[in-house]
């Protein structure tokens, strides 16, 4: 961190030094990174394009901060003259800032309503706001039942537990999935968020749509039924599922991981029960259909995946931006740091974080578009 | 704000005394000095009352916009479906909630918060009393949250085997049922919110009590009075305006409580008897909860339930007025 930063204030105080006027200084920033520039920075940062200067803002979906910590901090390594702000507001407060014109782009754990694309043609001169996606991540079903180490629920079974039908861990219907396991008979308790959040919107699409028959709910981004517990943002349900025996809870993977929860591996169909990891996951994006119009690209994940080893549970987001119109101050800052994203590098260093690297051919289609924004 | 047992009489403004020599500076100066004082205590005035409405004015607006494009009942939905098309959203679980918890609270915490301040002022060697206020104040520099993360970490995994014994013995009237499960609960948040309203109330009670006329206390002694009936009869009769404004300072405090109710509380749009069985929700409570991911709609309805939880402060406080201007003529707060 530290000689970086060394580095990184050099290079600024070169600049300004044989800056002597606003012409001079937008010189330096986008010329001196690709070239010399790149002497400054670490290997990790190495294949990034520089272009474009200044401060981006952008705001929105607070389970995409930890990939933005990661990806603006390798950024700003290798661009020293771009500034990048990304603020967790959530999605909500994200898109709304986005339309109001504050910010360069969002970020987004849902894809946009129409109402918000027809919103959106204020900001976008001749354009309108479009879908990119690029944050996927495994949501993992944590569960805390003493002596069950290993547990194997269904859609249908998942569906009756969060709604309140199935009540005690020996239920018939978790046996059966569950040959092996000593289930107590100790009451269920199912904890879901209690604020309204892109998880329980993704968590309710994957119900509704693989079990139609158990959950009759329509998804949204509040907890839709009256029965279980409700807990503050995910670690609020990671906290709950640690202190109560019989608990049951839904989170983003890296929250599980984190707090050494115990999760439970799908039986989608396929041959083999699968498990939460962010492989898993990719595999289930790559099964994704891409329903945007035109240049968005919002994807529509196949929930009833039976291929083998794909995750259907998966929290899928998205950066928001304009694909024609983006403000001229920050478009080519915001198309080279989102070509990075998008890119091999940015999808890589998600892995660890707890995330889904996007499917090549998904990430391809990314960056074209990214390529074509005006 | 604080008590109006404290307030000192009304000084004479300087208008009304201009044959006062002008001390030092020259006159001028002083005129000036006046002048400006003037204009900034004045511009001060002007300032809360100018926030106050736009406060109020912001608030209704938009919570006019909410409320007419509201499906359902505004005062009796239960239900808070805000972000969908067509909105609807009722604020009867809110107001049940805030008022039960806050009056939960009340109820816990004045009694005690009379005890330590009487304690504190009366009965405490004045060591022990000086070493106990200087507690009670670091009580009410904690943060909410912290309030919050110990409530949810500590306060509700201990509070199961009391809500078992109640359930057992208090079960029959409905209102102590308790099915099991993690007691998230808005008797809970009333215990919480009892803890993190006592010093508050204990205070200003503390600062009462200590202006009892010492005359009053003295002639009682003198009348052959033990310490407790000395405390009935003249310390308690002059301070109680004064506990009114300080449970009142608690209740607004109680009734606007976010983090710490959001971390503890498990909501839900159920109207149930039963305190100690989860569920419920609290006006502030929802809106943190829901503000983060709120569409337009959904926000303005948020604040359609703000502008209702402004209202109910405003009433209460009201009310707290009412009590105190009229037990005034009985208490000597006056003098």
């Amino acid at each position: 961190m530290k000689p970086q930063r060394t580095n990184r204030s050099r290079a600024v105080a070169l600049c300004a030094v044989a800056a002597s006027g606003a012409l001079v200084l937008t010189a330096c920033g986008s010329d001196d990174n690709s070239e010399g520039g790149g002497d400054a920075t670490s290997k990790a940062a190495g294949n990034i394009k520089c272009d474009g200067d200044g401060k981006l803002l952008a705001s929105g979906s607070s389970a995409q901060k930890n990939a933005m910590d990661i990806w603006t901090q390798t950024y700003q390594q290798a661009c020293d003259t771009t500034e990048i702000n990304y603020k967790p507001t959530g999605s909500g407060a994200g898109i709304q800032e986005f339309l109001q014109g504050k910010t360069a782009f969002a970020g987004s754990d849902s894809a946009l309503k129409p109402d918000e694309v027809q919103q959106s043609q204020k900001v976008c001169k001749d354009g309108r706001a479009i879908d990119l996606p690029m944050v996927g991540g495994p949501i993992a079903v944590t569960y805390n039942v003493e002596g069950v180490d290993d547990l194997v629920l269904d859609a249908d079974v998942l569906a009756q537990i969060f709604d309140s039908e199935i009540t005690t861990w020996n239920d018939k219907a978790i046996a059966k999935l569950n040959p092996d396991a000593d289930l107590p008979d100790t009451k269920i308790q199912a904890f879901h968020r209690s604020d309204e959040s892109g998880t329980t919107d993704n968590f309710t699409e994957y119900l509704n749509a693989a079990a139609p028959k158990a959950w009759q709910h329509e998804p949204a981004k509040a907890w839709p039924t009256k029965g279980g517990q409700g807990a503050d943002g995910s670690s609020g349900i990671a906290t709950n599922v640690q202190q109560n025996d019989g608990a049951i809870g839904y989170v983003e993977l890296s929250y599980a991981t984190g707090n050494d929860l115990d999760t439970v591996d799908l039986d989608t169909g396929a041959s083999e029960p699968v498990e939460a990891t962010t492989d898993n996951a990719s595999k289930a994006i790559a099964d994704a259909k891409i329903v945007g119009e035109g240049k968005d690209l919002a994807l529509e994940l196949n929930h009833r995946t039976k291929a083998p080893g794909a995750y259907p549970i998966v929290l899928m987001t998205y950066e928001i931006v304009c694909d024609r119109g983006n403000k001229k101050e920050t478009l080519d800052a915001t198309k080279s740091f989102l070509r990075y994203t998008a890119g091999e590098d940015g999808q890589n260093v998600l892995a660890e974080k707890g995330y889904a690297p996007l499917p090549a051919e998904i990430a391809a289609k990314v960056r074209q578009t990214v390529d074509g924004l005006a | 704000m604080t008590t109006d047992a404290v307030h000192p009489p009304p000084a004479p403004s300087p208008e009304e005394r201009p044959d006062r020599p002008a001390l030092r500076a020259g006159r001028g100066a002083t005129h000036r000095g006046d002048r400006v004082f003037r204009g900034l205590s004045r511009g001060s005035g002007i300032t809360l009352l100018v926030v106050m409405a736009a406060i109020a004015a912001f608030l209704s607006w938009r919570a006019a916009i909410a409320i007419q494009a509201d499906e359902g009942n505004f005062l009796t939905t239960f239900e808070w479906d805000a972000n969908a098309d067509p909105p609807v959203f009722g604020i009867a679980v809110l107001v049940f909630g805030t008022a039960v918890s806050s009056v939960l609270a009340m109820l816990l915490a004045v009694p005690v918060a009379v005890g330590i301040a009487l304690f504190i002022s009366h009965y405490a060697p004045r060591r022990v009393a000086a070493a106990l206020g200087y507690v009670v104040d670091l009580l009410a520099a904690v943060p909410s949250i912290v309030y919050g993360l110990w409530g949810a970490l500590f306060l509700v995994p201990h509070l199961s085997g009391l809500y078992e014994w109640f359930e057992q013995f208090l079960g029959w009237t409905g209102v102590f049922g308790y099915a099991g499960g993690a007691p998230r609960s808005l008797f809970t948040v009333g215990i919480l919110l009892a803890i993190m309203i006592l010093p508050i109330v204990t205070n200003v009670s503390r600062e009462v009590f200590r202006q009892a006329p010492a005359a009053h206390q003295e002639a009682a002694l003198a009348l052959g009075a033990t310490r407790w009936e000395v405390i009935r009869m003249s310390v308690l009769p002059f301070g109680r305006s004064g506990v009114i404004s300080a449970s009142m300072l608690g209740l607004g405090r109680a009734l606007g409580e976010t983090m710490a109710v959001a971390t503890v509380l498990s909501p839900s749009f159920v109207l149930q008897a039963s305190l100690l069985d989860p569920g419920g929700g609290t006006f502030a409570q929802n809106i943190a909860a829901g503000f983060k991911e709120a569409g337009t709609m959904g926000r303005d309805a948020l604040i359609a339930s703000g502008l209702v939880l402004f209202l109910i402060t405003l009433l209460v406080n009201g009310a707290a007025r009412l009590i105190i201007a009229r037990r005034k003529e009985y208490s000597g707060a006056a003098a």
